[in-house]
């Protein structure tokens, strides 16, 4: 790692100046934009969150902008069933951090309604206490039907808030249960929750979601129940290879039990810059590619009037070629008319 | 990229000590039901603290509901509020039981509609699209 060769400390003030003048926008509200969000002016920051999910031409511009900024805070991801405790963990997680000196991003994800497209978006409601916190800052955002926990636009809406100087940042996922993978991608740090009682269900989790833990966090300790869930889920961990074992820890948020503890255990587990900086962006730009360059060619190749993949088509069921030629000639097509 | 949707976003919010949260429920519902995006913020809100979600939340409009009185003071402030933050372009809409002869002032406030007892849920849902169109190209 210490070759001299090697990539220059991300933190390097002059290198940072030089990629931020190589990355700036031409078009001047982005420029606008992108100089008040790095002061940290709200009103800006919250704008360019809303023009990064609604992909806007100042949305792009402001993501490649923000580039040479991202990777230095640290993010933890939160999941867990529906009503498990999510956002109140986050609450009193929040009241820890600033504790700390730590500014504080909060992004919280809910599910869009498929019929309607619609959300209501309620997660922020039990972290009011923080509203008015110069240090803090919380966005919520609906999933969109973007399956996965999450929704498209969150690694670069928690990007923004990592360019705008908040050091922890915190994501709320949608506790679908079970695709939650993508937290992993996501975060430095993750904490899957666990109330008590859900008996059985227990069985539910751990086939998806205990997998991803870093931490797992039985939440809502004060409630009886909450020994049996933390004996439950050693007597699985038990069970499984032992490799990379995460902690359990309980949480009480209603009591502030335990809040002190989990940050601790948070701030022991690996930097972001080792997880995310080195590797991580990198890695997430190649699967950002792979996962937008399927859906694009999907949709051109399902666009029925494309005259070239029609004849394709009929060239298969003429016989002429088979399901592999087919295949290359497609991606062809697909990739012949690209913007 | 398949590009994305453009979605209204809607700050929902009680503030003051009115309890009374049946019709917010329902118009929170209606909006989201129109597929607009809304953060209902509960009972017991500051007008600081309205403000100041309105502002991180980037949302298109803020609306109130107040039925235990007070509308006057409070609509009054998170009005200024807003100016001061420089987002009087958040449309600010109340609704609740209003008496009729206070809109004119709740108005001159910088309210910029009143919704009262008995109002369609379909109206509201409409005013808010029209609102929400306009300032999009303002
Ligand atoms: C049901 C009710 C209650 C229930 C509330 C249950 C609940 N969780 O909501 C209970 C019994 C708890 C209650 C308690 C009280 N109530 Co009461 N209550 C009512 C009543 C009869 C109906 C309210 C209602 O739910 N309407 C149905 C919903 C759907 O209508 P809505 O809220 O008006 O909403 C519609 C529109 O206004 C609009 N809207 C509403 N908000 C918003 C927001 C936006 C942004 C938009 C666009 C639209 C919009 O859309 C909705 C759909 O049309 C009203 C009478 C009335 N005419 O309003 C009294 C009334 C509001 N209550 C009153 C009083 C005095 C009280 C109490 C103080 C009584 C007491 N002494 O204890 C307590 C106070 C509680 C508190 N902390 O605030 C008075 C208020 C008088 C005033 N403003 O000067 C009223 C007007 C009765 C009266 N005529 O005296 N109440
Ligand atoms: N007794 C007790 N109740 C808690 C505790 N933490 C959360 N709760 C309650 O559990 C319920 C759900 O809490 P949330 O924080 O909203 O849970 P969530 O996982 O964010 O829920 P969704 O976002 O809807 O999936 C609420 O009624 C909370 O008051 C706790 O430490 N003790
Ligand atoms: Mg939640």
């Amino acid at each position: 790692m210490d070759t001299p060769t090697a990539e220059p400390h991300p933190d390097a003030p002059d290198l940072r100046a030089q990629q931020r003048a190589a990355c700036d926008p031409a078009d001047p509200a982005a420029q606008t934009l992108l100089m008040r969000l790095r002061q940290g002016d709200r009103r800006s920051i919250a704008r360019a969150i809303t023009a990064i999910e609604n992909e806007t031409e100042t949305g792009r511009a402001i993501v490649r902008a923000i580039q040479p900024d991202i990777g230095r805070a640290r993010v933890i991801g939160i999941t867990g069933a529906p009503g498990a405790g999510k956002s109140t963990l986050a609450s009193a997680l929040i009241g820890e951090l600033l504790h700390r000196g730590h500014r504080v991003g909060v992004v919280a994800v809910d599910p869009s309604s498929p019929f309607s497209g619609g959300a209501v978006l309620g997660d922020r409601v039990r972290m009011e206490r923080h509203t008015l916190s110069e240090r803090v800052f919380i966005r919520s955002l609906a999933a969109r039907g973007h399956l996965g926990g999450l929704s498209r636009a969150v690694f670069k809406v928690v990007d923004v808030l990592d360019a705008a100087g908040f050091d922890a940042i915190l994501v709320e996922t949608v506790g679908a249960g079970q695709s939650e993978v993508e937290i992993t991608e996501l975060a430095d740090t993750r904490l899957v929750v666990c109330p008590p009682g859900l008996g059985d269900d227990v069985q539910a989790i751990k086939a998806g979601i205990l997998e991803i833990a870093d931490i797992l966090v039985v939440s809502k300790a004060d409630l009886p129940g909450a020994d049996r869930t933390e004996i439950d889920l050693r007597f699985m961990l038990s069970n499984r290879m032992a490799s990379g074992q995460p902690a359990i820890m309980r949480v009480s948020a209603a009591n502030a039990t335990g809040i002190g503890e989990l940050a601790d255990a948070i701030d022991a587990s690996p930097r972001g810059r080792e997880t995310r900086r080195a590797t991580g962006v990198r890695e997430r730009t190649r699967r950002f590619l792979a996962q937008e360059t399927g859906n694009l060619v999907r949709a051109r190749l399902l666009a029925v009037d494309n005259a070239e993949l029609n004849a394709l088509i009929d060239a298969v069921a003429r016989g002429e070629i088979d399901h592999a030629q087919a295949l290359a000639q497609a991606a062809r097509i697909a990739a012949g008319n690209w913007a | 990229m398949i590009a994305a949707q453009r979605r209204i976003r809607v700050l929902m919010g009680k503030p003051g000590l009115c309890g009374h949260d049946r019709g917010i429920v329902l118009v929170v519902m209606a909006l989201r039901d129109a597929g607009m995006e809304v953060i209902y913020s509960g009972r017991h809100n500051s007008p600081e603290s309205l403000v100041e979600v309105a502002i991180q939340e980037d949302v298109d409009v803020l609306g109130v509901s107040i039925l235990a009185g007070g509308h006057l003071a409070l609509c009054e402030r998170i009005a200024r509020l807003l100016r001061e933050r420089n987002a009087q372009d958040i449309v600010l809409l109340a609704g609740g039981f209003i008496p009729p002869e206070d809109i004119p002032k709740l108005k001159a406030f910088g309210v910029k509609e009143v919704f009262r007892d008995g109002a369609k849920l379909d109206d509201i849902v409409r005013y808010i699209e029209g609102a929400a169109a306009e300032r999009a190209t303002a």
